[in-house]
């Protein structure tokens, strides 16, 4: 038992040999490997292996500012990630920059670094136009649809336990799927990132049947990830979308994505800059969503 | 940080393990996650929080409770429905044929996913009194419809590896036909059949994680859920395959003590 142990130690031990410098890395071999969401609001699949999206754009950029930096060509190669798998890829050395939409949190910074937040996301909640529901309260007794493997499971249980309101939740495989559950009635509220119910909503049949409702249930920080403990990377990728957000382009970025025709149908998300996306930009910081919530 | 208390050896090892790398950067594993409060994060001394709340390992055990309820509910309707088809293939009726071999057809040739969506969204929307009914009893249908398709197919084989005499055999003597299947045919059928059936019930344990896709709270749902609340995904998934696999096995080792019950010596399978 003993031995098997120190070869169960050795094998992880190789897999922590390659902590190094990703600036030097990437100027070595020439490419640097971006990882990508095959669906997710920031950062989507258009097929024939081209992805595109709002932190897509901004990785784009900031790849090209480190390719001046280092006075070198250098070829980006693609790597889709999932929400199980894209922190051990990251750490592995897989991916050198995430650019999906992680939320930097607490638990994550243990594991990963995050670059300085671009994008602020907040939890609210979408229902049919006609249901009388306006704020979190009225949702006692109800039906509540929400995504399983996100963020929104965790915040509705706790603004259960908080509120000591009571509500039934049913869990959609993906959003499409809990955005058909609340559409086809078998539940009254939808909770889940403003940008999504935004997304779904634009894309169905009647977007006029639904509206996005209440308080803010929950506020994350959205961010690039990164391997930890390389600071000289985190500080050109941090530079870069510094100098983004003051000569203005971040904002364009933000018009492009949000409130224009996006491919592949050409729909319009139509989501204004919120307030909390203004303020990170004001004052670009790497907090997790922990500290957030404290305000 | 508490780590796992009672677990015995394996997650003190594996944690020992993982200690021994800490210093060279590979991320810790960490047992305690489990003994998280699902709400807080907090660790809850003894594992078993109070009152409304759960810690993960009470969410997972009774996730695992939902999987073995899909699981057993889909086997008993795909057991008496499979075997009810499989009997109606092998009659002389035409027709009964004919029946029995769409049944198995179309449950067998479209994807099981496909089919939970049929039964979740599809079927509702047509037949507005299926609204009502729990989304568990409409996969455990959807999970015993599919998996009846197979079933019928391995009790029509055990029923034709009989030699045909035993059917005259059983008419001849004044047995009616239902009779001499229940005398005579089923009998040696089935037996012959157990070790089919019994990759068949491991199986619905394993498929009855598509019931994710349809709300129900069990492993699979638990496993993307918690995973994704704690990012403690190896440690989590570990548990979760480590319980498919305990009740695949429990229903392999049941089917086993079956088969070497009702072993007849002499016949096919028997010593």
């Amino acid at each position: 038992m003993k031995k098997s142990l120190w070869v169960l130690a050795a094998l992880l031990a190789v897999g922590a040999a390659q902590a190094e410098d990703t600036l030097k890395k990437i100027k070595d071999t020439g490419t640097v490997t971006m990882g990508v969401r095959e669906s997710s609001g920031l950062s989507y699949t258009i097929g024939d292996g081209k992805y595109v999206g709002f932190h897509i754009d901004v990785c784009t950029k900031v790849l090209s500012d480190i390719e001046k930096q280092l006075g070198k060509k250098i070829e980006t190669k693609y790597q889709p990630v999932t929400s199980q798998n894209r922190i051990p890829l990251v750490q592995n050395g897989t991916v050198d920059i995430e650019c999906g939409s992680t939320t930097n949190n607490a638990t994550r910074q243990k594991d990963v670094a995050f670059a300085v937040t671009t994008y602020v996301e907040e939890v609210r909640i979408a229902t049919k136009a006609n249901s009388g529901i306006n704020s979190i309260k009225d949702l006692n007794g109800k039906t509540i649809a929400t995504t399983t493997g996100t963020t929104s499971v965790q915040t509705l249980r706790k603004h259960e336990r908080a509120t000591g309101v009571d509500f039934k939740e049913v869990f959609g495989k993906d959003h499409a799927d809990s955005f058909l559950l609340l559409d086809s009635g078998r539940a009254d509220a939808f909770v889940m990132d403003g940008s999504i119910l935004a997304k779904n909503i634009a894309t169905s049949k009647n977007p006029h049947d639904f509206k996005i409702v209440g308080e803010v249930l929950s506020v994350e920080p959205i961010a690039i990830m990164m391997r930890k403990d390389d600071p000289a990377f985190k500080k050109a990728v941090d530079d870069s979308i510094k100098a983004m957000i003051k000569s203005g382009d971040m904002a364009k970025l933000w018009d492009k994505w949000f409130l224009q025709p996006i491919p592949p149908a050409g729909a319009k998300i139509g989501l204004a800059l919120n307030d909390a996306t203004k303020q990170a930009w004001a004052n670009p910081n790497d907090k997790p969503m922990e500290e957030y919530a404290k305000k | 940080m508490g780590r796992w208390r009672g677990g015995g050896s394996l997650p003190r090892a594996i944690s020992y393990a993982a200690n021994k790398n800490e210093e060279s950067g590979v991320s810790n594993w960490d047992w305690a996650v489990f003994c998280k409060d699902t709400a807080s994060g907090e660790v809850v001394a003894s594992c078993f929080a109070r009152g409304r709340d759960i810690t993960y390992l009470q969410w997972m055990l009774s996730a695992w409770g939902w999987t073995l309820s899909v699981a057993l509910l889909a086997l008993i309707v795909a057991l008496i429905i499979g075997s009810l088809v499989g009997v109606l293939r092998t009659t002389p009726s035409k027709w009964l044929v004919l029946f029995g071999n769409a049944w198995t057809e179309l449950f067998r040739n479209i994807p099981l996913l496909v089919q939970i969506f049929l039964w979740y969204h599809v079927l509702p929307s047509i037949f507005l009194s299926l609204r009502g009914i729990p989304s568990y009893v409409l996969v455990a249908f959807a999970l015993g419809f599919f998996t009846s398709a197979r079933i019928s197919e391995q009790v029509k084989a055990g029923i034709q590896s009989l030699a045909r005499g035993q059917r005259y055999a059983g008419l001849a003597v004044g047995l009616t036909l239902p009779q001499t299947y229940r005398y005579v045919l089923l009998p040696m059928a089935f037996r012959i059949i157990i070790p089919p059936l019994t990759s068949e019930s491991m199986n619905i344990i394993k498929n009855s994680s598509v019931a994710f896709a349809v709300s129900i709270a069990e492993l699979t749902m638990f496993a993307m859920q918690a995973q994704e609340e704690t990012s403690r995904g190896i440690e989590i998934y570990l548990a979760v395959t480590g319980l498919y696999f305990i009740s695949a096995f429990a229903i392999n080792r049941i089917a086993h003590a079956i088969e070497n019950r009702v072993r007849v010596p002499g016949m096919i399978g028997g010593k």
